[in-house]
């Protein structure tokens, strides 16, 4: 059924259908509609059976939600930003235990300085804790892949995150296409625990594990992590039988196949990236997108195949690994069969800043012509900036880095000189 | 109150069980049956009172709810001494997340329990004092706010005893610590700190509270029974002496226990609804400086010259505490 | 069975493979101490044992322990001076448990209910010859008989029972419960002669066909003292008086009757005349209260009565119907010395109680026997210097109780019989005394004493009816939970419950506990908490 909503609301409306038994909601935006939604269907008897509980902290929504998993329920969660950090020692715990919780993250920046908008530093910030990380394009994926989530959590005993643009997703009103329950029901089977605490089988979960096992725990947790690598093509296609749509997947290929130049990106910006690479096709440029629809497994094979024929790079990418650069392009660097200085890192949308078809022509028309820097930063001040670094080189105590560059702006007053 | 006292039979209320008692009135630890929730083979020191605390409280919640029980256990001694793989001690289903979840892992359970309507089936979280008074407070107050069907049980063994005996904020005035050490003027750690959980718990207006101690057993196993009458949110506050931490004799840890009720320094009692409706009286007051002076943690106290006036200041914190609950009401003063 | 992650999740229990015994430095062991009242009793009876069953509601099988040691609870019940109350522990807590009242009642419910002993064990085909049917003789009559020997007692007087008939008054012990008491004895089938006075023992020996015998003729001579006296004087001594009340003719005493020493006879004989109806009853003796001889009981009782004392006193000179004594005080040694005061006390009767000696007449031409001091002396095992004569009771030294004699007679029994089967009974070795400060006596109640209700003092002064009255069941049985079986497992489950370590196993109702050293870390917590100390430490061996 095609319904103009919120993504939230799609996304809300999707998790419904795989009904959840617990619900673990606390506000942090831009996930908070979604959560909104889901306690009204719980409150309204439309989600049943289903326990919505109002937790104190995203640290207690995840724990919450692992307790109710091990007892043998579906779970629930959904996050953002700071609240992922917060719960991020749960984070790791689920893995840990190996339950298939589902969790949406609605992408923001991590402060300080704090900032609400969008971009993917949350969720790559967890990119080793253990989960399965979905990145969706568009609100119809964001829908589908909730789908895809719980049946891939179940299967493997592992949680999903299901990453979606905070704001630019979630709350843009779309046209979603919305399975029917008949649909969903064919599509996840009932949630079967892999362990369950209960009294007529009693066990002990989460125990202390020395250095005699550790190492294999480990390799076990990566191995079965792997695994979805398989599943997730195969799922992708059986979703395409049940609801008549590509969605999911581990990669998507753009107009690759004669590709010199791939651009890799996650997330919404595809589409834009998308339209750019179409008019810059219609120049005759050979140009193509691969976009990651799942980080985590890294789909190494997937990507090292897409890159097949690309002589150059550019992974543009909505996270910064400070001191370093990329954190997406060193994953793509690794599997891509070329020279290593033929992947580029764009850093990009970093805290909102928007990503306009009009840079990215200026930006890929350097890396066409050969003069994209190994390190670029889309749109970035750089006469602030140097105006910035050039006053801390002068004076060893300058204060923050946001206040000077307020100052600079002009925000605020200069009282301090 | 939540029991009987045991009148006489040579014993009375006291011990374990007795032969002359009816099986009604035998504790559940007298029970050939009981089902040794937390099992041999456990790596906790000689003489632990955590290990004793747990299996007391533990077989008596199995027996309250016809051993329909699920357990989630915070990070700390309790954890590590009972799960180290390959072994468990555990008997029930139990389950292991963080240091400072277990209560929101124990709403996470009942909720689950609920929506499958598992109603016969309940949830203890457990943890010590610094899984419960510091690092799991904020999940465990959100557990009574919301008065979730867990029951939770701290034992109390007054720091952190699994990382090296460290302080937390159950760790008593002038008690030596590695991060509360007496040295030069000082005498451990700090007056005026610290946090009394039974009290904030009573304060959530949740169904029940209550402090107890290893030291009576047929008192603990009554306000578990007790507490498991109830629906909703439940504390229960065990005082747990440690052999290590304190640096009494491993086989004092139960006399330890005693002596600390008995001086008023932990009080014993229940409440419902945030009102206290049970006070164990103080069977034979004695000075603070009977408990003191057996434990390490104090023995900076009893040098030469010894500091009276600390010794003097806790006397004062026992002397309140037996105004502020009633312990000695109509207890005959022995000359 | 689903197949669980590696490592993470573990199977219930699995921390039995874990052996922490390997922990250990000291082990806890389960022991039996000796109670300070099984140690202090003459009888040597199993207090603690009996009190056992008693605070079952067990009391048949409490009066059967209690019979191996003694085969006269009721008369001990009442006749005891009861040395184990005044070492029990408890009185360290509030008051000692009585002891005493509970033996009674056992015994008196015996009687009441018709328990028999058991039956003897096979006859052995020996003969034994006890002399005396007194507390001593009766005892070793009886254990010879249950040990399968033949038993033949002599006896002098009229009655069985020697100073438990003629030297103890009928108020303190019916005579009704004696003779049953004794009646079951004689029903094990031992023979039992009155008015048989032996005056040659090998001769009886021989003459009877006896493998060995028993000597317990007791004290039955009065000690004289000489006090100048007229002729119209009546004086007679105490025994005398004692023996003359079990007659049929009582005994004409007078108004004013004055007794002269400080011994329980004494007391007795005060007594005895109080309810022959004498106005005056008084007492005289030398020395002061604290140094008196007779028991304190025995005295609070008579005063009860209305016996008066006159203290730090001597009979000078006795007359018709007054008595000259003569004030004294005690020297720095405690001995009393004349003050030459000199009083007058009205007094139509002096009854002599200065103590008995033994007739050692029978003894006359038996070679190696030894007498010192007016006794019979006897090795550890009861003989006599002739080899198979064993001598007891109050003929040989030590104090002079009935207690005393009923401990003597269990002993040289055991002896005699060791001796009639060419072994030697050797004592086990006692068990660690279970004194106060082995005990966790947190566990206990508080629990006030029963007191036994007490005829009042209107009939107590002019009838012979029984002073004390004995425990109703419910009190008797409250009496006996009041004891805290020190040294003696008891069943309280504490280190079963106590044990962090679920080291030790409870075997069921009767069978006690044993440890699991697989388990135990040695932590010592259950030897803290056994309330009646019978779990000790021993280091560990490596």
């Amino acid at each position: 059924m095609l319904k103009q909503i919120e993504g939230s609301a799609a996304v809300a409306e999707a998790v419904a259908l795989c009904r959840p038994e617990v619900i673990c909601a606390y506000p942090i935006s831009p996930q908070t509609h979604i959560v909104e939604a889901l306690g009204r269907m719980v409150t309204d008897g439309r989600l049943a059976p289903c326990e919505f509980i109002n937790v104190e902290s995203e640290f207690a929504a995840m724990s919450v939600a692992i307790g109710a998993s091990a007892a043998g329920a579906r779970a629930y969660t959904a996050t953002a930003s700071q609240g992922l950090l917060f719960m991020a020692e749960a984070v790791y715990n689920a893995a840990g235990l190996g339950l298939p919780i589902v969790m949406t993250v609605a992408n923001r920046a991590i402060g300080a300085p704090i900032n609400i908008w969008n971009d993917h530093t949350d969720a790559l910030s967890q990119r080793d804790c253990g989960w399965i990380q979905l990145f969706a394009e568009d609100n119809q994926e964001a829908l589908d892949l909730h789908l895809q989530a719980f049946r891939l959590a179940e299967e493997l005993s592992l949680p999903v995150m299901v990453c979606m643009d905070g704001f630019i997703l979630t709350h843009a009103y779309e046209r979603v296409d919305l399975p029917t329950q008949q649909q969903v029901d064919a599509y996840l089977p009932p949630y079967l625990p892999r362990q369950v605490l209960d009294p007529a089988e009693p066990i002990s979960i989460g125990a202390m594990v020395g250095p005699e096992a550790f190492m294999e725990v480990r390799y076990l947790a990566h191995a079965k992590q792997r695994q979805a690598l398989d599943l997730i093509p195969s799922w992708a296609e059986e979703f395409r039988r049940i609801f008549g749509r590509d969605s999911g997947g581990l990669t998507h290929a753009y107009r690759v196949d004669d590709a010199e130049i791939v651009v890799v990106a996650l997330g919404s910006v595809l589409g834009t990236i998308k339209d750019t690479v179409d008019e810059m096709r219609t120049g005759g440029t050979r140009i193509g997108v691969l976009g990651i629809g799942c980080f985590r497994p890294w789909p190494t094979a997937a990507v090292r195949e897409a890159l097949q024929t690309a002589k150059r790079v550019v992974v543009l990418e909505k996270s910064l690994a400070v001191g370093l650069g990329g954190i997406v392009s060193n994953n793509v660097a690794a599997s891509y069969a070329g020279s290593p200085d033929r992947v580029h890192t764009v850093i990009a949308g970093l805290g909102g800043r928007a990503i306009t078809r009009q840079s990215l022509h200026r930006l890929l028309g350097q890396a066409v012509e050969g003069g994209l820097e190994p390190l670029t930063f889309l749109d970035l001040d750089h006469a602030l900036v140097e105006r910035v670094i050039a006053r801390e080189r002068g004076q060893r105590r300058s204060g923050p880095i946001a206040e000077g560059i307020l100052r600079d702006l002009g925000v605020v007053a200069a009282r301090a000189g | 109150m939540s029991y009987q006292p045991i009148r006489f039979y040579q014993t009375g209320t006291f011990t374990v069980g007795n032969r002359l008692l009816p099986d009604e009135q035998r504790s559940v630890q007298a029970n050939m049956r009981r089902t040794n929730s937390l099992n041999s083979g456990h790596r906790a020191c000689q003489g632990c009172g955590e290990a004793l605390g747990a299996r007391y409280t533990i077989d008596a919640a199995m027996e309250a709810t016809q051993r329909q029980l699920v357990a989630a256990n915070a990070t700390g001694c309790l954890e590590v001494f009972s799960t180290p793989y390959p072994e468990t001690s555990w008997q029930i289903p139990w389950i292991h997340s963080l240091f400072g979840n277990a209560a929101a892992v124990g709403t996470g359970i009942a909720a689950a329990l609920r929506v499958k309507g598992r109603h016969d089936v309940r949830v203890i979280a457990q943890g010590g004092d610094g899984g419960t008074t510091d690092i799991g407070f904020g999940c465990l107050s959100g557990m009574f706010e919301r008065n979730d069907d867990v029951l939770y049980i701290c034992y109390d063994n007054e720091g952190y005893m699994n990382t090296g005996v460290q302080r937390s904020s159950a760790t008593p005035p002038a008690a030596r610590t590695n991060t509360t050490m007496p040295l030069g003027q000082s005498a451990g750690n700090r007056f005026g700190q610290g946090k009394y959980l039974p009290a904030i718990a009573m304060a959530h207006d949740i169904p029940y509270v209550a402090t107890a101690t290893v030291a009576e057993l047929h008192d603990l196993e009554a306000k578990v029974r007790r507490a498991m009458e109830f629906r909703g949110a439940r504390y229960i506050h065990v005082f747990v002496p440690c052999p290590l931490g304190w640096g009494h004799d491993s086989a004092a840890t139960i006399r330890i226990a005693r002596l600390a009720k008995e001086t008023g320094l932990f009080p014993v009692f229940e409440a419902e609804g945030g009102r206290v409706t049970h006070v164990s009286r103080i069977k034979r007051k004695l000075p603070v400086e009977e408990y003191l002076r057996p434990q390490q943690r104090y023995a900076h106290l009893f040098r030469d010259p010894p500091r009276r006036d600390v010794i003097e200041r806790i006397q004062q914190l026992a002397d309140r505490n037996i105004l502020r609950y009633r312990l000695t009401d109509g207890v005959e003063r022995r000359a | 069975m689903k197949l669980k992650p590696f490592a993470i999740t573990l199977d219930p229990g699995s921390s039995l493979a874990n052996r922490t015994g390997s922990w250990r430095t000291v082990r806890p062991e389960y022991v039996d101490r000796l109670p300070p009242c099984n140690h202090a009793c003459p009888a040597g009876e199993n207090i603690q044992g009996w009190l056992f069953h008693a605070e079952s509601g067990h009391y048949e099988e409490a009066w059967r322990v209690l019979v191996r040691d003694n085969p006269l609870p009721a008369v001990m019940g009442r006749v005891c001076y009861h040395p184990c109350e005044t070492s029990c522990n408890r009185a360290q807590l509030d008051e000692s448990v009585g002891i005493n009242a509970i033996e009674r009642f056992l015994g008196d419910e015996a009687l009441r209910c018709g328990w028999k002993f058991a039956a003897p064990a096979a006859a052995t085909g020996r003969r034994v010859l006890v002399i005396g049917a007194g507390p001593s003789g009766l005892s070793a009559a009886y254990q010879l008989a249950c040990a399968g020997h033949g038993v033949t007692i002599h006896d002098a007087g009229p009655a069985p029972g020697g100073m438990m008939r003629f030297g103890i008054p009928r108020y303190r012990l019916p005579r009704e419960v004696l003779d049953a008491e004794i009646r079951r004895i004689l029903e094990l089938g031992v023979s039992l002669e009155l008015n048989s006075k032996v005056t040659n023992v090998p001769g009886a020996m021989r003459d009877g066909g006896f493998d060995a015998v028993f000597l317990a003729v007791g004290a039955h001579i009065a000690r004289r003292a000489y006090i100048p006296a007229g002729s119209a004087a009546k004086m007679l001594d105490a025994i005398s008086l004692l023996r003359s009340m079990e007659g049929g003719e009582r005994p004409l005493l007078g108004r004013r009757v004055v007794v002269y020493g400080g011994g329980n006879t004494a007391m007795d004989a005060a007594r005895t005349a109080k309810r022959l109806g004498a106005e005056e009853s008084i007492i005289v003796y030398r020395r002061t209260r604290e140094r008196m001889p007779a028991h304190e009981s025995e005295l609070e009782e008579a005063l009860q009565e209305g016996v008066l004392v006159k203290w730090l006193s001597t009979i000078r000179q006795a007359g018709e119907s007054s008595i000259t004594v003569e004030r004294m005080q005690l020297d720095a040694s405690g001995k009393p010395q004349p003050t030459g005061e000199l009083e007058t006390l009205a007094a139509d009767c002096v009854i002599l109680a200065l103590g008995q000696d033994v007739d050692l007449s029978l003894l006359d031409g038996v070679p190696g026997l030894e007498v010192k001091d007016g006794v019979v002396q006897v090795g550890a095992g009861m003989m006599t210097g002739h080899p198979g004569i064993f001598a007891g009771g109050d003929m040989v030294p030590g104090e002079r109780t009935v207690t005393v004699g009923i401990g003597h007679g269990k002993l040289a029994a055991r002896h005699i019989d060791a001796w009639l089967r060419g072994t030697t009974w050797v004592h086990p070795p006692p068990h660690e005394l279970a004194t106060y400060d082995k005990l966790n006596t947190w566990y206990y109640s508080d629990a006030p004493k029963s007191r036994q209700p007490v005829l009042d003092t209107i009939r107590r002064q002019s009838t012979f009816e029984e002073v004390v009255g004995g425990f109703d069941e419910v009190t008797a049985q409250f009496e006996a939970r009041r004891c805290l079986s020190c040294g003696n497992c008891f069943e309280c489950d504490n280190c079963y419950g106590v044990c962090p370590d679920n080291a030790v196993i409870k075997l069921g109702p009767g069978q006690r506990y044993q440890f699991n050293y697989d388990y135990c870390k040695g932590c010592g917590l259950c030897v803290a908490e056994c309330p009646c100390g019978a779990i000790r430490t021993v280091p560990e061996e490596i």
